[in-house]
């Protein structure tokens, strides 16, 4: 008797041969394989149903560890894939092979303007810091003034040195987003990282955005990545290439 | 399909994934967690799977994620501070019992005020 299982999808690729995913294993270990229609290759993995059924997987998902696993696992077959690819969201599960062919086929030409939009691109991710500012110095005491007065005089100089400092922020993030984005076919903001996260507590992040870049241009954009860096004294961080998981579709996302 | 569209653009393609290039740093380092979380979870092609699961109904695991993912800082400026208070989050086990407190107080403030008309 064998164990029921469902089929994990990780991205759609233009016609694949299976040989080219040899030796790639998925999320809980089985190898990736292809599932082909309509001119149109899904790389997926047989899950076990136990595990990834609707109940048992809204469990799994809960568990941090378990995500993190799971989405590390994920990701890596999608950037082991040779050519374009429109990387799926976790957790795209299918009953069988035909049910996933039946979609390729229904969504053909939506997936093939898909793969024509990411073809010789990939994602960048760029991720700009807040400048390490002096400490705000003391507005100049003046004579007869009393301790309270004096007081309130330094508060009000020290709020209107981080409103300007803010405010310089801002423009800056805009700056670099502006001229990143004139070199990419196309651009997406993120919410910033929480500093728990980048492991730079010091130092807000202003811009946290995804580019599409051409392959031929991307040496230049990363030039350009680290003079804005070096221009604006400021910590900048690329990282990339990237699957295009911000441009899965033409005209998706906020 | 060319062999590998990095070659010669002087961009450095490790098998390991995405590298983050520091602008002032030298060398390398991996993509973290939040990149990858942040781009499975939330971005990539949504269609319909047979195995329903909306990840955004996951409740707690939309909390948790925006607890990770989102800067916490920023959604403080903007107001959305909920969490800091939200009893399940903070693990504030009193809560219930001082909003019965505080409710009980109001009552009895209430019952003295109106039994003391001459204040």
């Amino acid at each position: 008797m064998t164990e029921p299982h469902a089929v994990w999808g990780y991205a759609v690729t233009a016609r694949l041969s299976p040989d080219r995913l040899a030796g790639l294993s998925g999320v809980a270990g089985p190898p990736v394989r292809t599932v082909a229609a309509a001119g149109l290759t899904a790389a997926v993995s047989t899950v076990s149903l136990a595990e990834f059924g609707e109940q048992p997987l809204r469990r799994r998902l809960e568990d941090l560890a378990w995500l993190e696993a799971t989405a590390r696992a994920h990701h890596q077959v999608i950037d082991a894939l040779p050519g374009p690819a429109i990387p799926l969201r976790l957790a795209t599960i299918y009953r069988d092979d035909a049910s996933l062919a039946g979609l390729l086929a229904q969504r053909q030409a939506e997936l093939a303007a898909g793969l024509r939009q990411v073809t010789e691109r990939a994602e960048w991710g760029v991720k700009l810091f807040a400048a390490e500012r002096p400490a705000v110095a003391d507005a100049p005491e003046r004579a007869g003034a009393g301790p309270g007065l004096s007081y309130l005089r330094r508060r009000g100089h020290q709020l209107s040195a981080a409103e300007q400092a803010r405010q310089a922020d801002a423009v800056l993030a805009e700056q670099v987003h502006a001229e990143l984005r004139g070199m990419a076919a196309a651009a997406q903001l993120r919410p910033a990282q929480a500093a728990e996260l980048t492991g730079e507590p010091r130092t807000a992040m202003l811009l946290n955005a995804a580019y599409l870049v051409d392959d031929g241009t991307a040496a230049r954009f990363a030039a350009a990545v680290r003079e804005l860096g070096r221009r604006h004294r400021t910590r900048i961080e690329l990282t990339g290439p990237w699957p295009p998981y911000s441009f899965a579709l033409p005209g998706t996302g906020p | 399909m060319s062999a590998d569209p990095w070659a010669g653009t002087g961009v450095v393609r490790s098998g390991g994934g995405p590298q983050a290039y520091s602008a002032a740093a030298a060398g390398p380092q991996p993509g973290n967690l939040g990149d990858i979380l942040e781009r499975v979870l939330d971005k990539g092609l949504v269609i319909a799977g047979d195995i329903r699961v909306n990840l955004l109904d996951i409740e707690l695991l939309t909390i948790k994620l925006r607890l990770i993912i989102a800067s916490v800082d920023t959604a403080r400026e903007i107001g959305i501070n909920w969490w800091e208070t939200d009893p399940w989050l903070t693990g504030d086990r009193d809560r219930p019992r001082l909003e019965q407190e505080n409710r009980e107080l109001r009552h009895r403030l209430a019952a003295l005020e109106a039994g003391d008309p001459s204040d």
